[in-house]
């Protein structure tokens, strides 16, 4: 599988990236070398392999339901660009 | 009889499947400690997890799994002990991960099944697909600022439960009916609270139309329809929008739509065309949820009563008829309410009071069962006065409407208001002979065989007792004075 430059310009615009044209070929060439490892792991034999998405037996620790943060308004908006009372603030999207 | 839409070429049936967001009843987020309470202080309820602040770490609440655990049960569906969570990837200014929370290859629910009844009494199994858990979105409030939005993050990674059925509704009565169901077991399970207005319960309507017999068409999603007759509204609306569109020799595009409630009509929705590759993967964050059986089984052992059962077993053990249980039945706290008032008492007169003169004052006072003024335990004791004959039917009216006014128990308007019912049979007689006397003209035409005088008789008696004596009594002895 190879990666041709539209799908690099369409990945970068999916994550909010600015790709400039120049930079495209390089970004092609990198993300196919990463793509060439991946198909290299597939030639390993993994019949009877469960798929893992995470190391080791590692399962889910749960928290009782308890609210133990929150009011912290002034806080979470300290690094907002721009905020109206206690409003985070966006240039305006409409649907 | 099967529903269906008449076009220019001829009958067209409408194909509907449900993809319902259930914010799940917890004190707590899904992934965070802060507080999920509708109403609050914009952004007083966010931790640094819910508004995606770097190196947090997501840790998700027992009691929302649980409650996911619950919904399953309550749907007959398959609980999955292993799940796992995705990152859905899409980018908008009130989710600040820059991801969702979801599941996508693993839900905890699979497959299950919701029968509805609809109007003509047909029952009809709809499947359901799946339920998963995700993670809530912030609020964004455009109409606050000329070139701004305004974001509330309160909301952000509440956890909701996306419920997804079988493209198996057939009408907008049915697809009615589903969500009606769906939210009354929601209710009684106690995972959802079922608010539609403050947005605990939204709809996304798949609607498609086809010919008789063929295939599926291509579909189109409404999203957020926020009423059960919303819902039904944009069923039929955007139905006969496909049929248009494949009648005019169009083809009807795959996309997602805005129902306009003010107009009755659906309109695209442009602005996520591009968004539909969400590029999920697993959460590298959270390791797969493994449930133990046991607790499952715990959980499925502590499910209350559904409605289903509820109604079965009025109609079977407290002899009420199919209909007047289903009323019962609606809503759990209707149901709960009329079963203390039933408690040990003829539950079919209990229906008859709750029915009838309890839901009319309710309707009259605009107030909900919840905050009634006259309590199951004050109208079960005016149930008690009525069996051992200290009220007649009648006064027990005039102790009601008393008792929606000031809220007292019966036993203290019966006390303050001398409406005890006179079962005194001197009393009585005295009361007779008293307006014998002073009607004798018309206990003369009487004799003479004007036999409708006897209700004017009861009538008077039971006026100058103030309406207090017992009725069978007073009939008793008139008819003996009277020699009838």
């Amino acid at each position: 599988m190879s990666l041709d430059a539209a799908t690099i310009r369409r990945v970068a615009n999916l994550a909010r990236l600015r790709v400039e044209d120049d930079e495209v070929p390089r970004l092609q060439a990198e993300l196919n070398g990463i793509l060439g490892w991946i198909e290299q792991l597939q030639a390993v034999d993994t019949t009877g392999v469960e798929a893992m998405s995470g190391g080791g037996d590692a399962i889910l620790p749960l928290r009782p339901d308890v609210v133990t943060d929150g009011g912290q308004a002034e806080a979470v908006l300290a690094n907002a660009p721009d905020r109206a009372g206690v409003f985070f603030a966006v240039p305006k999207v409409v649907e | 009889m099967t529903y269906v839409l008449d076009g220019a070429t001829g009958p067209w049936e409408v194909v509907i499947g449900l993809e319902v967001h259930a914010q799940v009843t917890s004190e707590s987020k899904l992934f965070s400690g802060a507080a999920t309470a509708f109403g609050a202080e914009p952004n007083s309820q966010v931790s640094f997890v819910d508004a995606g602040f770097p190196g947090m770490l997501p840790v998700i609440n027992a009691e929302c799994v649980a409650q996911a655990v619950r919904t399953g049960a309550g749907l007959k569906a398959e609980i999955n002990l292993w799940s796992r969570f995705d990152r859905k990837n899409y980018f908008y200014a009130d989710l600040p991960q820059g991801y969702q929370i979801s599941q996508f290859e693993f839900p905890i629910v699979g497959k299950g099944v919701l029968e509805i009844e609809l109007a003509d009494g047909t029952r009809k199994d709809i499947g359901i697909t799946r339920l998963h858990l995700e993670q809530d979105a912030g609020k964004s409030l455009h109409d606050q600022h000329a070139t701004k939005s305004y974001i509330d993050l309160n909301r952000s990674g509440v956890a909701l439960m996306e419920i997804v059925s079988e493209p198996d509704m057939r009408s907008p009565e049915e697809a009615g009916a589903y969500l009606t169901k769906l939210r009354q077991i929601l209710r009684y399970l106690g995972t959802c609270d079922g608010n539609m207005e403050q947005g605990s319960l939204r709809a996304d309507v798949n609607v498609s139309v086809r010919k008789s017999g063929e295939e599926f068409r291509t579909r189109c999603e409404v999203k957020n329809v926020n009423s059960i007759r919303y819902v039904m509204q944009a069923v039929e609306a955007e139905a006969k929008r496909q049929i248009e569109v494949w009648e005019a020799g169009e083809k009807v595009t795959q996309e997602t739509r805005l129902f306009d409630t003010t107009r009755g009509m659906t309109r695209s929705m442009r602005s996520k065309e591009d968004a539909h590759d969400y590029r999920y993967f697993p959460d590298p964050d959270l390791p797969p949820l493994v449930l133990d059986e046991g607790w499952v089984e715990e959980l499925r052992a502590a499910l209350p009563e559904l409605p289903d059962a509820r109604r079965a077993r009025y109609v079977q053990d407290f002899g009420l008829s199919p209909y007047d249980a289903h009323v019962l039945v609606l809503e759990k706290e209707t149901a709960a309410f009329y079963e203390e008032v039933a408690q040990g008492r003829d539950p079919k007169q209990a229906a008859n009071w709750v029915m009838g003169d309890f839901f009319a004052a309710l309707n009259r006072t605009g107030k909900a069962i919840t905050e009634s003024p006259v309590s199951a335990k004050n109208l079960g004791a005016l149930l008690d006065l009525i069996a051992d004959s200290t009220l007649s039917g009648k006064l027990a009216k005039e102790v009601f409407e008393a008792m929606v006014e000031t809220g007292e128990t019966p036993g203290a308007i019966v006390e303050a208001r001398g409406l005890r019912q006179v079962t005194d049979t001197g009393a009585i007689e005295a009361a007779v002979d008293a307006m014998l006397a002073a009607n004798a003209d018309k206990v003369a035409q009487y004799h003479a065989g004007k036999a409708t005088l006897f209700g004017f008789f009861v009538g008077q008696t039971m006026k100058s007792m103030q309406g207090r004596g017992n009725p069978a009594l007073v009939n008793d002895v008139l008819k003996r004075k009277l020699g009838a």
